[in-house]
């Protein structure tokens, strides 16, 4: 198929950046869509135009390095990443914008790559369980009902890519942030940090220009691994809690 | 849900080399293939692990290992580069004993790192099932898998600090499966008498590796440890005989940078992108090995790939990766191929039952669709090499074979089917655009992992002293092949429990004279960086990065893939070379040295490559034996078995850099079995 590509280019944090505009033929419904992006700069480097700076590492859904707004929605039209997502979802003569996540809290490095390292942050004011290496007691010391090591499980599965941030017109990263409340907080392993945990996540997630929740949901609707919506009212209790508790 | 044993663990049926075995064996050529290519060198020893009984050899190297004065920790620093399972569990478990840490990746994020990909499970010795499995039993699986190339300390030490990893990420939070009482489940690897396997759905990699992240984390928070994130580490700062630091490209200013500490850790991952094509992620590389290996460090049997059987075929000429369809599948699929080529190109489902074959089920009745990961491979490949291969042509050959879930659809049900195996089929829909369930799977084996790495001893420190690698960048307890859901344990023993145990001794002798900016070591190694990047800025030629990279994997996948053979191999490194000289004249690289540049990311990654693949050519001529993921065509039973010859090649094959343009120089580490009884397998 033949397609035309309007991609953002920006040479780095500080320079303007604007659309730019090209054509590819020969495009296989076979190729991931970063595999399409893969023959255009093949392309753009054989014609001397610097290749398209994009992320992407394992190319399987799993590390969360890639991310691009694919016609302005998180990660393109279907509920996957960006790297799973494939040609076989457009159709030949298609026109398609792929831009950078658009976030206050993640600013572009250079054309479609961003800066999440707020998230890294935020994981560092809480988002773990104390315990240094050789202090564990025995794996079956506490036992934990299968429902809540599911439930655990499932929003644990959170690829840290960012999609939901870029998704929510307010910028928030509230789907991220109960994800990790949630994991921790349904596990009898992370009871003892609860009420800090959550207070210092939500401040750091503040600090770092992340915007509030208004319960829009478009989050979890471009979330690539379905994170549900619930984890943000989990958050919301867990933050209560810990005020009740003079945290 | 995973990875099956690669070998043969469970099957029993091995036998002891008999009489006449032995006398093939003698009669066995014994040229050196690689003569031409290397030079001799002296023998090399582990000269940590203590003597004595087995199952005190770890106590007894803890207990010797000097300890660094508490007080003096906040003034020791170290280098980890990596923070994959054996990376991440590295640093923080260093920061939390004190000492300070710097933790480089080339990712954005350090919970990026490859090891987020593992699917299947990390094994360990604890024996919740009642069943039977003891450490004995695991380190002895271990070192049977490994076809007899391994180390016995090694391996027993792994299988001893086994258990210890599953209960430090529970504590963690690490959600493992649960039974319904709440205790943690195990599965079995097919066929495998034992379960040991822990995992978390098909995201144990995952699961590990963001419990080890968030440790790292929390030590960041402690200002123990410092991230430095789309960092590349380029060039290893040796001054006088020690690793004492190292040279960083930051990937988004351009800017290179030197950092120095007392003690450098690479827990880099694996090469297997020296393929172009493998389940490895897209940055995965060489260079941090690469460059220590310059710079001293030996590298030990780089030949060793791990060639999973049931990937994803690759699609066309733009393929960027594989990806891996878990193992667990052959369990209930079924893998044919037509018995004639004229049938190649139709519908399967038209393909009536008699004209298919069974091949696994022909040659090897006993254990069919179950047979190891490398016999599974190399018989895929036979069959598209006698033209009977399946799905679309690439480069004017069909590489795929049928993995057909029909007859486990018809006798368990769809619905039974979609519980055990959904996501995967899903992924494989979204990847092919085909619909499994009712037409069956094409599959094709894929490099998946590398047993080969940077030479170290039983405290994990290579040739260099304070230079020292965990992780899949070492060569350490795998031998010639590693089993399913033992990178994973290996990672995580290296980096929580191993390391941190050892480094101490070393770092007992610290803090180490402070090194000056200008020393000449220094301005050597950076100046070496910068003329290679200017190098790479100002070729100016015609071809891509990719374009070579993927010639390359070619000829490593062709020549020093699945089957090897002396003229191949030699066929092999002169292509080798010549690609890599046309390389360094005719490479473009657009854009700045001065801003991120991803093409110049992958020249200097892709530079490495070539040099690594030529020693992995050499390493394979060498090795005239079949063994593990190495096969020989010229070692092969009467059946096509691999045959391994104990009598000339049960060493571990250790590299010195011999210079640019010189011969490597072979040293050789003589292994001996004082536990184990080295035996043949057989699966017939
Ligand atoms: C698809 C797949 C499935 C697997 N499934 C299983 C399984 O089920 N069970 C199992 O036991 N094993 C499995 N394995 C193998 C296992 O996952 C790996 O061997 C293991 O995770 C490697 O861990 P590591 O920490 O050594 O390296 P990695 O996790 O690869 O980490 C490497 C780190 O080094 C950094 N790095 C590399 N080069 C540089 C450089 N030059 N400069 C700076 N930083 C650098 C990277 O940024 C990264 O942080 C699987 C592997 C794959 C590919
Ligand atoms: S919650 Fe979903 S969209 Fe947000 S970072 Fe996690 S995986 Fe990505
Ligand atoms: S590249 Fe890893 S999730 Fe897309």
């Amino acid at each position: 198929m033949k397609l035309n590509l309007k991609i953002w280019r920006q040479e780095n944090a500080t320079a303007p950046g604007g659309i730019h505009t090209y054509e590819l033929d020969d495009v296989s419904e076979d190729m991931s869509f970063l595999e399409m992006l893969d023959v255009l700069n093949e392309q753009l480097n054989a014609e001397g135009e610097e290749p398209i700076a994009f992320d992407s590492d394992c190319r399987e859904g799993i590390c969360g390095q890639c991310s691009l707004m694919i016609d302005g929605e998180a990660h393109g039209p279907e509920v996957t990443t960006t790297c799973q997502l494939h040609m076989r979802s457009f159709r030949d003569g298609d026109s398609i914008t792929i831009e950078p996540w658009r976030a206050d809290a993640f600013p572009i490095v250079k054309d479609l790559v961003v800066d999440r390292s707020a998230f890294d942050r935020i994981i560092q004011q809480g988002g773990y369980i104390s315990v240094n290496t050789g202090a564990a007691p025995d794996a079956h010391a506490t036992p934990v009902p299968k429902d809540k090591a599911n439930r655990a499980f499932d929003v644990a599965t959170c690829i840290g890519c960012g999609a939901c941030v870029a998704a929510c017109p307010n910028g928030s990263a509230s789907l991220f942030l109960g994800a990790k409340i949630t994991h921790l907080g349904e596990l009898p392993q992370g009871q003892a940090e609860r009420d800090t945990r959550v207070v210092n996540m939500i401040g750091q997630h503040d600090a770092e220009g992340f915007g509030g929740c208004t319960n829009i949901g478009e989050c979890t609707a471009a979330c690539p691994k379905e994170i549900p919506l619930d984890v943000i009212s989990r958050l919301n209790w867990d933050l209560h809690a810990a005020l009740r508790h003079g945290k | 849900m995973t990875d099956l044993p690669d070998t043969t663990n469970s099957f029993d049926s091995s036998r002891t080399l008999d009489a006449a075995a032995l006398a093939e064996r003698e009669g066995a050529q014994q040229t050196d293939d690689a003569a031409d290519y290397y030079v001799d060198g002296d023998p090399i020893q582990d000269t940590k692990a203590p003597g004595g009984p087995l199952e005190e050899r770890w106590n007894t190297r803890q207990f010797e290992a000097r300890i660094a004065n508490p007080a003096n920790r906040r003034r020791l620093s170290v280098i980890v580069v990596g923070t994959g399972l054996a990376g991440a569990s590295a640093a923080a478990t260093l920061g939390e004993a004190g000492y300070v840490v710097k933790s480089f990746c080339y990712q954005d994020s350090p919970r990026r790192a490859h090891s987020i990909a593992a699917q299947g499970g990390i094994n360990a010795a604890k024996n919740y099932k009642g069943d039977g499995d003891s450490v004995y039993r695991l380190f002895y699986d271990t070192i049977k898998g490994g076809d007899y190339r391994s180390r016995e300390s090694n391996v027993y030490r792994l299988a001893q600090v086994s258990t210890s990893i599953i209960d430090q990420c529970v504590a963690q939070g690490v959600p493992f499966a649960r039974e319904y009482g709440g205790l943690l489940d195990n599965r079995s690897f097919g066929g495998v008498q034992v379960s040991r396997t822990f995992y978390a759905r098909g995201q144990t990699g995952q699961q590990l590796l963001i419990g080890a992240y968030q440790a790292l984390e929390r030590q960041v928070a402690a200002g123990t440890v410092k991230c430095y994130t789309r960092h590349e580490m380029v060039e290893l700062i040796v001054v006088d005989g020690r690793a004492r630091g190292i040279i960083v490209r930051d990937m988004v200013t351009g800017e290179i940078e030197t950092y120095f500490a007392d003690v450098v850790v690479l827990a880099s991952g694996g090469y297997g992108n020296v393929f172009f094509l493998s389940t490895n992620a897209m940055g995965c590389n060489v260079t941090a090995a690469w460059r220590a290996h310059r710079k001293g460090a030996l590298m030990a049997n780089p030949c060793y790939t791990q060639i999973h059987p049931t990937c994803i075929p690759v699609a066309g000429a733009h393929q960027s990766k594989l990806t891996l369809m878990s193992e667990s599948l052959r369990n209930d699929g079924r893998i044919w191929v037509p018995k004639n080529q004229a049938d190649c190109g139709k519908d399967p489902r038209e393909i009536p039952e008699e004209d298919r074959d069974y091949y696994l089920e022909r040659i090897y009745p006993a254990f069919g669709n179950l047979v190891p990961r490398d016999i599974a491979s190399r018989q895929a490949k036979n069959m598209c090499d006698e033209g009977r291969g399946v799905g679309p042509e690439v480069d004017g050959v069909r590489r795929g074979v049928y993995l057909d879930f029909a007859e486990a659809i018809d006798r368990l049900g769809r619905k039974a089917i979609e519980d055990k195996y959904d996501n995967l089929f899903d992924m494989y829909a979204r990847i092919t655009g085909e619909d499994p369930y009712t037409s069956p799977m094409r599959i094709y084996p894929a490099v998946h992992y590398v047993m080969g790495g940077l030479w170290v001893d039983y405290d994990l420190q290579s040739t260099i002293p304070g230079l020292f690698v965990t992780g899949e960048a070492n060569f350490s307890d795998h031998g010639a092949n590693r089993l399913g859901a033992s990178a994973l344990m290996q990672g995580l023993a290296d980096g929580y429990f191993v390391l941190p145990n050892t480094i101490r001794d070393y770092l007992a002798e610290g803090p180490f004279e402070k090194i000056a900016e200008d020393d000449p070591a220094v301005v050597e190694a950076q100046q070496s960086v910068k003329s290679r990047i200017e190098q790479f800025m100002t070729t100016n030629g015609t071809r891509s990065v990719d374009s070579y990279h993927r010639e390359l994997g070619h000829i490593m996948w062709e020549y020093c893939g699945m089957e090897r053979s002396e003229d191949g191999l030699r066929k092999a490194i002169d292509l080798i070379r010549s690609l890599k000289e046309d390389f360094w004249r005719n490479v473009r690289v657009l854009g700045s040295a001065e801003s991120m540049n991803q093409s110049l990311e992958k020249a200097g990654r892709v530079a490495d490559f070539f040099e690594l693949g030529e020693l992995m050519c050499i390493d394979a001529l060498n090795r005239r034996e079949s063994c593990g993921g190495h096969f020989r065509a010229e070692s092969q039973t009467e059946e096509g078995e691999a045959l391994r010859h104990d009598d000339q090649y049960a060493y571990v094959a250790a590299w010195e850099w011999g210079g640019a343009d010189e011969k490597p120089i072979l040293h050789k580490e003589h292994l001996t079995y004082e536990f184990v009884e080295m035996k043949q397998r057989s699966y017939k």
